[in-house]
């Protein structure tokens, strides 16, 4: 910068400053410091980037006026789910994670320093394990995504068996990120189909698959399509006789109302964490949930971070670090059960004052309030002349299928219209991901929804649809 | 003198009264729950949740005072200087945090025509970066930088699957001082980890590294400037070895914030370059994260990066995502990236335009000698490798002359300076330094801040010398003392949830 000029986040860039650590240093100017770097290689040009520092007020304007050109799910009612969820998150959720101390910390590689974020996690992992009824839990993957990669990895090292069973009916994206993950393992995934009627996985078509080659059987409750898997019973007994592990993933929303894994069975749960407290934010930072039992084989194969309760060395005290690093790469590196380092801690920790805001009254009430709700929708949709909602016939949490077969157009067309003239945005359609399902859309409703809303967005479906092909 | 908060503050899940609510639902109407009936009837009672999830029963109160009692006993770098090595501990800018607030609505699935604004933000984003690492094209992607690494050698894992040699090319070449994600992500990509040693100026031995090239090698990983903070300035002759095997070179952006605007990654050969937004731009690390890990690759290798990315379509003059890359390794993750974090990325470097990024790589180098000079003169701090030399970002000095004269190791030296108010270190890293202590001011520090580290370390020496054990008990001014580390990960001792701990009920103290 010219030497008149300074920047707010730079303290030492005043001249007279940098004169003086110079001279103490020994040199004249900053160049001696780049010396070694080859003459050849440094950048003869200024990078080609907006030049000058700007000021706070003009970035503000600036960025301002592009977020404006989004709009936002509170401009609109806006019926997306699918793996990233509109939930109300509490204003002192978005306070304690804009806590500096928190925001402001690195990994906590000196506990005695962080005691506040380890002891945080450590009730994020507990608070978890209530949820999921299983036993230990790791301070957080990237994604529900990743996490099934994680999961799969981790069943394939304790198995040493080279297949994987996942349902058919599983979120493409998963499905292509889990492919990313296994794909330098040699790893074979089979997908397991479903019953036409109900949606649920064949339980015929999974002991034809389940042998002794399988490593483990992945299933979704609620499924992608929001549908909930009734059998899981029937599929961990199924995965477990032939030696394999049962790994769930689950929207932990749900689990104040259904079941949770680990008394049906599950041996390894993932899952989604974003719903528990996180904006959506476009789709990212997301927190993937990732728990399992108890047995040390299982948890000395876990990815990822865990922090454990402890005491101080002269045990007058409890406190909190980092348990069983010897599976992390900054200590096992090559021998590592993951490559995990930096995690979603912040969203993990969202998560942690979201579940203790709500406690479990709470999150049974939110469960029975989003099956409430989406049913009134699913109810409301399936009047209209031509609509069916939902596909399949089954109960379903916060998600459900609509179908636009027998009116003649197709999802796209029938919600730009939607979008366009009554300000109302339909669900995702997936016609492309499941054609057997012909015209398509997966709809969801949260606690966000109002019953005005549901009810809007019934009333434009009922114009748009009648105004027909226009 | 510094005392950290020490609120004995229980376990948030024994504390509560039954019927306490943090959190008042939105609610439904009668009429609506008439109408829809039991919802909880349609499942079949197998499946329902018998008897309620044990989480703790609390007013808003409590879970606020909780963990604003918790973040009272957390270093943050609001706090303090925090030189944590490798790990780019610089200033996170309000301003963005304040605008990425603006994103928390918007979803992932929303018509391409209601995130213009964010599409732009993310390509313009993506070009930025490219132009600042020398690539052609950059993906978004990647949750972190460890994830980023996986990515890069999976793509590395595509390409030589494309030429027909991925049975043939299944080694990694990591050096001895590389980051421990290195190795693990090329474990996970499927790789035969080769380590070449350091040469005896701490940079990569070029005669160790032509020995390990070969037909099998699928591509190098480095860092530069290296983990020592030395830049490898043999890169000409590294990169020219590994691409004439046939290989291809990864860098590892950890350190990327000593040479911004000075020298490129893709200019000096780096096929595949991976950018930590959480170090070099200044994002909050979170306590852990999230940051974003967006890697950047040559023109030939950005056909395999992952899908969506973001693009412009010039005729109809908006911003898509492009899906159409059959090439594609597919996705490392659900959605785009940690996108609330890639736009105060791009906040930031509009903050600081060219000029001050190349004043924050000037600065935060010029910070890592001035500390060079200063603390060499320390008594039993010894800079191993070439004295002469600069440092870049970071520096590593050696403690072990002190530790053989007193006793003292560098954990101790590391948490006794924790009792003065800063951040520790890095320690014992990279692992080619006995006794390390790796040290990264970065630029957000002012040299009065400098001086009194230095005045620090230099009382911690003194102490070393004249009472070993005060700096052995420390840290005393913090939230607790010294912990059992290894109770905490014995499988007899370990407690790894509250349900666990109370099953188990081993771990006892004092104050509970």
């Amino acid at each position: 910068m010219p030497p008149s000029q300074t920047h707010p986040y730079i303290p030492n860039a005043v001249s007279e400053t940098k004169q003086e650590m110079m001279r103490e240093i020994g040199i004249r100017n900053i160049e001696e410091l780049y010396a070694d770097v080859p003459q050849k290689f440094r950048l003869k040009r200024r990078l080609n980037l907006p030049n000058k520092p700007k000021p706070e007020h003009e970035i503000r304007r600036q960025v301002e006026v592009l977020l404006s050109k989004n709009r936002t799910c509170l401009d609109m009612p806006a019926f997306l789910g699918a793996g990233c969820w509109p939930h109300y998150v509490p204003a002192v959720v978005d306070a304690i994670v804009q806590r500096t101390e928190f925001l402001t910390s690195y990994t906590p590689y000196q506990p005695e320093v962080s005691q506040g974020m380890l002891q945080a996690m450590f009730e994020y992992q507990s608070m978890i394990c209530e949820i999921t009824a299983m036993d230990v839990a790791n301070s957080s993957l990237y994604d529900w995504a990743s996490g099934v990669g994680e999961a799969v990895r981790m069943a394939v090292r304790l198995k040493n068996r080279n297949e994987i069973l996942v349902p058919k009916i599983i979120h493409p994206e998963r499905l292509a990120t889990l492919q990313t993950y296994v794909e330098p393992l040699g790893l074979r995934i089979r997908p397991i189909g479903y019953d036409q009627r109900t949606g649920l996985l064949s339980l015929n078509a999974l002991r034809h698959g389940c042998s002794d080659m399988t490593a483990a059987v992945y299933v979704e409750n609620p499924s992608y399509l929001g549908f909930i898997e009734t059998q899981v019973e029937e599929i961990a007994e199924t995965a477990h006789r032939k030696g394999a592990l049962f790994i769930v993933g689950v929207d932990p929303t749900s689990l104040g109302v259904l079941k949770p894994p680990g008394e049906y069975g599950a041996d390894i749960v993932v899952g989604e964490g974003q719903p528990l407290g996180s904006h959506m934010n476009y789709g990212g930072p997301l927190l993937g949930v990732f728990a399992c039992r108890g047995e040390i084989e299982l948890i000395r194969q876990m990815p990822g971070r865990i922090i454990g309760m402890t005491t101080t060395l002269d045990g007058s005290k409890t406190g909190f670090c980092m348990a069983l690093q010897t599976r992390e790469q900054h200590i096992r590196r090559e021998r590592a059960t993951s490559n995990i380092c930096t995690n979603e801690a912040l969203c993990a920790l969202a998560s942690a004052t979201y579940l203790a805001l709500l406690g479990p009254e709470g999150l049974r009430e939110l469960g029975e309030t989003v099956m409430v709700k989406a049913r009134y929708a699913m109810q409301l949709l399936s009047e209209i002349r031509g609509v069916k909602a939902p596909v399949f016939e089954s109960p379903h949490f916060k998600e459900f299928t609509v179908n636009f077969d027998k009116v003649g157009r197709t999802v796209r067309s029938v919600h730009q219209t939607l979008l366009k003239h009554h300000g109302v945005h339909g669900g995702k359609d997936i016609s492309h991901e499941f054609p057997e399902l012909g015209k398509t859309a997966l709809y969801c409703v949260t606690e966000v929804h109002s019953e005005e809303e549901i009810e809007r967005l019934a009333q434009a479906l009922k114009l748009v649809l009648r105004e027909g092909r226009g | 003198m510094f005392k950290q908060a020490c609120w004995d503050e229980p376990v948030i899940l024994s504390l509560g009264r039954k019927g306490r609510r943090g959190c008042i639902l939105p609610s439904v109407k009668e009429e609506t729950r008439r109408r829809v009936g039991d919802v909880l009837a349609t499942v079949p009672s197998k499946l329902r949740r018998k008897g309620l999830p044990g989480l703790p029963e609390l007013s808003e109160v409590e879970v606020a005072r909780h963990f604003t009692r918790l973040s009272q006993m957390n270093y943050g770098v609001d706090l303090g200087f925090y030189p944590l090595g490798s790990c780019t501990m610089k200033y996170n800018p309000k301003i963005n945090e304040l605008l990425a607030s603006g994103l928390a609505e918007v979803h992932p699935y929303q018509d391409e025509n209601t995130v213009q604004g964010i599409l732009e933000i993310l390509y313009a984003l993506s070009r930025l970066l490219a132009e600042i690492t020398g690539t052609h094209e950059v993906s978004l992607q990647p949750a972190a930088g460890a994830q980023g690494e996986l990515l890069g050698a999976l793509i590395m894992r595509a390409c030589h699957k494309l030429n027909g040699d991925i049975k043939k090319r299944t080694e990694l070449i990591v050096p001895d001082s590389a980051h421990g994600t290195n190795p693990a992500s090329g474990t996970m990509a499927g790789f035969k980890i080769v380590v070449v040693p350091s040469d005896q100026n701490g940079c990569v031995d070029l005669k160790a590294l032509k020995a390990a090239v070969s037909e099998r090698t699928a591509g190098l990983m480095l860092t530069n400037p290296n983990t020592l903070g030395i830049f490898e300035s043999d890169i000409g002759e590294i990169a020219e070895t590994v691409h004439e095997a046939g290989g291809l070179l990864y860098y590892d952006g950890a350190n990327l914030n000593a040479i911004l605007g000075k020298v490129r990654p893709g200019d000096m050969g780096f096929d595949i370059v991976h950018i930590n937004i959480h170090k070099t731009f200044g994002t909050p690390h979170g306590g852990g994260g999230p940051g974003a890990g967006p890697i950047g690759v040559c023109k030939e290798l950005a056909k395999f990066l992952p899908v969506p990315c973001v693009n412009y379509d010039t005729k109809r003059r908006r911003y898509f995502l492009d899906y159409d890359r059959p090439e594609s390794i597919g996705k490392v993750r659900g959605f785009y990236g940690n996108v609330a974090v890639l736009v105060r990325a791009y906040t930031y470097i509009l903050s600081l335009g060219v000029e001050g990024l190349e004043e924050a790589a000037e600065t935060s180098v010029l910070n890592a000698n001035y500390l060079v000079k200063k603390l060499s003169q320390i008594r039993g701090f010894e800079l191993p490798y070439d004295k002469r030399r600069p440092r870049k970002h970071e520096c590593v000095f050696s403690v072990k002359t002190l530790y053989k004269e007193t006793g003292v190791r560098a954990l101790d030296v590391a948490k006794r300076i924790l009792d003065y108010g800063m951040h520790s270190p890095t320690t014992y890293f990279p692992l080619i330094v006995d006794e390390a202590l790796m040290i990264e001011p970065t630029e957000s520090v002012e040299k009065e801040e400098l001086d009194r580290f230095v005045e620090v370390v230099k009382k911690i020496s003194d102490e070393a010398y004249s009472n070993p054990e005060l700096v052995k008990k420390a840290p005393q001014n913090v939230a607790v003392t010294r912990l059992d580390e290894v109770k905490a990960s014995h499988p007899k001792t370990m407690a790894l949830s509250w349900r666990m701990h109370q099953k188990r009920n081993v771990i006892k103290a004092a104050v509970p």
